[in-house]
């Protein structure tokens, strides 16, 4: 049997934030349910083509799933479980928000099966929060914490961002410590990248909002991977930290190119060579599924030269690298005979390292991974 | 078409400023006669290339035949010649000016004369040419056409109490113009029978039939089988085919004097059909060519490279395709320690060499390196040789120099009075000397310098406009070459000198410029993994120095699930944009860093 993650977007939301592209609306609500419908016919469309497969990880991201009342998800997982083969199922994984988790939801996501919570944080710095959009505080964040270790849920993360407009080295740490503080499992730690089409963008754009340069986003980064290393945390991918044993598996079969399907609106698939998305608009969505259409917009086929860059690509985010036996056995070839110039190339400019079992970026590379990426793309 | 008689022929061109409606006016005159409806027309007929349109300007001259029957049902053929509007292209417009009896002096009821379209109106009297004036686009509130009138009287001293009132945008009195040109503007005269004189005021390469060159019959007859000679070579050919356009090619059995045509003659390439060339018959040759003909010689040089070397063949095919159509593009390899193998090639101006590297790039598709433009220096070695430098990197060492000579062109400035004073800033700052000022009314005045030409060609049109909020319009004249203090001054990128960036200045410009090449550099040039100094020097010494901070931070930080697709594209937007940089020594170059020695930033 082979091994599968799945992934279902919600895209609804209280409200947007600021810096936000993902697709997400506010303010439709009364598609909600009918929305969970189409989910479910989509999820029983592939049915018969993921037979072969088990499934080992879910992730329910957005949008906001916490948003949407929990007897949705707890649907949406009930006919997981009685369509797909959940026998090896390691990990399941919703996204929330403070101000949108109460204990009545989180006993139902509890039963539903739901083991990891991912909340999104951002920082605890009630002024930062405000200035990105978010509508919780971080009082709200430290008692959802709590309560989520009251109803004991044993594996949480924390999705923090730095590089924000006015923000300090100091909040950074200072949001650090509290969140090692109350002991969570896992933390992502990235940059804010502004997006076309997003407010902050525009604003940016406009002059009305500063971003640190690039020197201080840089301090930033290395002053939280070195705390994040003192509170014993590892750091095993660029942005992200886990207590051992504690690595998101559901991202890592991106990292590795592994099998996944999306479900859901503007969700990605990458099966057996092809990669592909669905439509971003409810309508195409629709509108496919009630002809029992599946309901993808773009289709990429990878060939064994793209699939083997985008190994690379993604593998060396994981600051293990890439393991050169595991290349060898998935493409039946040496990675120097593929890659040796450019891997070469980069030893030398002190950009990867590597110590005969793994090739990985150096701490210098980490920063400048893109330079490297760019020569390995075919 | 072929039985109107010399006297119901009319030869006219159409001058005007951009903008002022030249090429509206001609799709009003084409409509109206009937040679095309509207619909059928795209907009501007006579603008055929792309660039041209979107630049708004007219560079290849061609020529429509209209048909007109007067109010008493006489039959007129009218010869419309189009011109090109730039300053670059004077030489044509001359020629095409020679080819007609008359022009038409189109005036925008709201702008007024402009030193361009004034330039123009004066090439054309000194051709005897009969003016008519029209003012355009009345129908805009702010049109001034009583005050416009006057000051046609005024500045150029042509009668314009009868210039038709008319919008060439609506429509309106396009009667009046074509009554005009068959009442003001001469028929043409000549001997059908006389010894073949035939002006070429255009030509361009067709990939079935040669070259087609437009030209104008002064004396004589043309005709399919006979054999012509080309006047300033002597080279001869047997005609094909002659013919008229219309919206086409419409070929007949003769062209006769008076007439505006084409001739067809398995002419190879555009040089040997070159526009003021006189064209005669070799059995009974005239003795005397069209007076007029001048080899037009570049004025600007600069260094075109692939981006990336293996493009070198394609760069040389798209030039070589290019210089067909334009005799006045001259190119040969060269190398730069830089760039690789490239090209220096000449232009007639400023214009000519960015419409050229933007249809290398648009038509052929290449990523293509300018080097900095420059003009033709001479020098006086210590030695006694007397050498033309048109690339820096080949001037002999400082030590090796008797003394040098830069170009210097007579520049006439037309501007509202209000921005006299920025704009003799600008050309003192640009070395200019100032010879006079001339009132043309209380409100506008021409400024007229000399300049070196070397300052004329580093955005100085574009500096004139933005001291005089686009008011302000030049014209020049190469008038010979002066003596002046000039030295190299070489930039230095991580160390090693870069010869595609290397220009020829003032030495009392140096400091300055370097700095700002300088400046300039670290804006364009990307950050490496290793700071890069930047260094502006003459000789081995350095004048002025910048550094690139070395990179930082070049990561996607941010997780974007399952959707690599994304994280691919952007990380193929960056390898397609380091694709359009030059790698040298260890540094990649931006091909807009090239252009950075152009701009002075003012």
């Amino acid at each position: 049997m082979k091994e599968l993650a799945l992934y279902i977007h919600i895209p609804f939301c209280h409200k947007k934030c600021y810096y936000c592209d993902f697709t997400s609306f506010s303010g439709m609500d009364k598609r909600i349910d009918e929305y969970i419908d189409f989910l479910l016919l989509e999820m029983n469309l592939y049915r018969e083509i993921l037979t072969e497969y088990v499934v080992k990880t879910i992730f329910i991201g957005g949008g906001t799933p916490s948003y949407i009342d929990g007897r949705y998800l707890v649907k949406i997982i009930e006919f997981i479980r009685k369509n797909y083969n959940l026998s090896y199922i390691e990990e399941i994984t919703v996204e929330a928000n403070p101000g949108t988790l109460n204990r009545e939801k989180l006993i139902q996501y509890k039963e539903a099966g739901i083991n990891r919570i991912s909340l999104g944080v951002q920082t605890l710095n009630d002024k930062l929060l405000k200035s990105i959009g978010r509508n919780h505080s971080g009082k709200d964040i430290i008692e959802n914490i709590k309560l989520l270790r009251e109803l004991e849920f044993s594996n949480i993360n924390v999705d923090l961002m730095f590089g924000l407009p006015n923000q300090a080295v100091e909040d950074c740490i200072s949001t650090l410590e509290m969140v090692t503080d109350l002991g969570v499992e896992h933390i992502s730690y990235y940059s804010l990248i502004l997006e076309e089409r997003t407010l902050m963008n525009k604003w940016y754009k406009e002059g009305k909002i500063k971003l640190p340069d690039d020197d201080l986003e840089r301090k930033m980064y290395h002053k939280g991977v070195d705390y994040l290393k003192s509170r014993g945390y590892k750091h095993y991918e660029i942005s992200n930290f886990c207590k051992q044993g504690f690595e998101c598996k559901h991202n890592l079969f991106y990292w590795r190119i592994m099998p996944y399907i999306g479900f859901g609106i503007s969700s990605h698939s990458n099966i057996e060579n092809k990669r592909f998305c669905n439509f971003n608009n409810f309508k195409d969505y629709f509108a496919h599924l009630r002809e029992r259409k599946l309901p993808i917009s773009e289709v990429e086929y990878i060939d064994n030269n793209m699939e083997m860059a985008e190994y690379m690509i993604m593998g060396l985010r994981l600051v293990d690298g890439i393991n050169k036996n595991m290349f060898k056995k998935r493409f039946g070839k040496d990675i120097e005979e593929v890659y040796g110039p450019v891997i070469d190339k980069y030893i030398k400019e002190g950009l990867l390292q590597e110590n005969g079992v793994n090739i990985k970026f150096t701490e210098k590379g980490l920063d400048l991974s893109n330079i490297v990426y760019v020569d390995l793309l075919p | 078409m072929q039985n109107i008689k010399q006297k119901n022929i009319r030869n006219f061109c159409i001058i005007a400023h951009i903008d002022h409606g030249k090429s509206t006016l001609a799709d009003r005159l084409i409509e109206k006669t009937g040679l095309l409806t509207s619909r059928e027309m795209y907009d501007q007929v006579l603008d055929s290339m792309e660039l041209e349109r979107e630049r708004g300007i007219t560079i290849k001259l061609k020529s429509v035949r209209l048909n007109y029957k007067d109010d008493n049902g006489e039959e007129y053929v009218l010869n419309l010649i189009d011109t090109p509007g730039h300053v670059d292209f004077n030489y044509e417009v001359s020629r095409s000016l020679a080819a007609c009896e008359g022009a038409l002096l189109v005036v925008d009821a709201t702008q007024g004369v402009e030193a361009q379209t004034l330039a123009n109106v004066y090439l054309a009297i000194d051709q005897d040419l009969e003016i008519v004036p029209i003012i355009n686009k009345i129908d805009l509130p702010s049109a001034r056409p009583e005050e416009v009138k006057q000051e046609i009287e005024n500045i150029i001293g042509l009668d314009a109490s009868d210039a038709p009132l008319i919008s060439a945008k609506e429509g309106i009195n396009i009667d009046a113009v074509l009554k005009e040109i068959v009442n003001k503007i001469p028929a043409p005269k000549g001997d059908k029978d006389a010894p073949l004189k035939a002006l070429i005021f255009d030509s361009y390469y067709d990939s079935y039939k040669g070259v087609v060159a437009y030209i104008r019959i002064f004396e004589g007859t043309i005709k399919p089988g006979m054999v012509i000679r080309m006047m300033s070579t002597n080279k001869r050919y047997e005609v094909t085919e002659v013919g008229i356009t219309t919206n086409k090619h419409i070929p007949v059995d003769k062209l006769e004097a008076g007439d505006v045509g084409y001739v067809v003659a398995s002419i190879k390439n555009v040089k040997d059909a070159r526009v003021g060339d006189t064209i005669t018959g070799d059995d009974n040759p005239t003795d005397k060519p069209l007076p007029g003909y001048k080899k037009v010689i570049p004025m600007v040089y600069c260094g075109i490279y692939p981006a990336e070397g293996e493009d070198f063949n394609a760069v040389r095919d798209a030039l070589e395709k290019l210089q067909v159509n334009d005799a006045s593009l001259v190119f040969e390899p060269e190398t730069s320690a830089a760039l690789g193998y490239g090209f220096r090639c000449g232009f007639l101006g400023l214009l000519h060499m960015e419409i050229i590297q933007e249809r290398l790039e648009r038509e052929f598709d290449l990523n293509i390196v300018t080097t900095a433009p420059s003009v033709i220096y001479r020098v006086k070695t210590k030695s006694g040789e007397l050498l033309s430098i048109q690339n820096p990197t080949n001037l002999p060492d400082e030590t090796e120099i008797e003394y040098m000579e830069e170009p210097i062109v007579s520049a006439s400035i037309m501007t509202p009075t209000e921005y006299v004073g920025p704009i003799m800033e600008l050309c003192q700052s640009r070395r200019g000397i100032f010879k006079n000022m001339e009132y043309l009314e209380e409100t506008r005045v021409v400024l007229h310098y000399e300049l070196p030409l070397n300052e004329v060609i580093y955005d100085f049109f574009d500096a004139l406009k933005s001291k005089s909020r686009g008011f302000a319009s030049l014209d020049y004249d190469l008038i010979g070459y002066k003596q002046s203090d000039l030295v190299k001054l070489d930039i230095l990128i991580n160390g090693d000198l870069v010869d595609a960036l290397s220009i020829i200045v003032h030495r009392d410009k140096a400091y300055e410029r370097g700095r700002r090449i300088a400046e300039k550099l670290k804006e364009e040039i990307p950050r490496h993994l290793f700071a890069i100094p930047i260094q502006a020097a003459i000789g081995s010494k350095i004048i002025a120095r910048e550094t690139v901070k070395a990179l930082r931070k070049d990561v996607l930080a941010k997780c974007y699930g399952g959707d690599i697709t994304r994280k691919k594209k952007l990380l193929e937007k960056q390898k397609e944009g380091k694709k359009r940089m030059r790698q040298i020594g260890s540094v990649n170059i931006p091909q807009e860093a090239f252009l950075s020695v152009l701009k002075y930033d003012e």
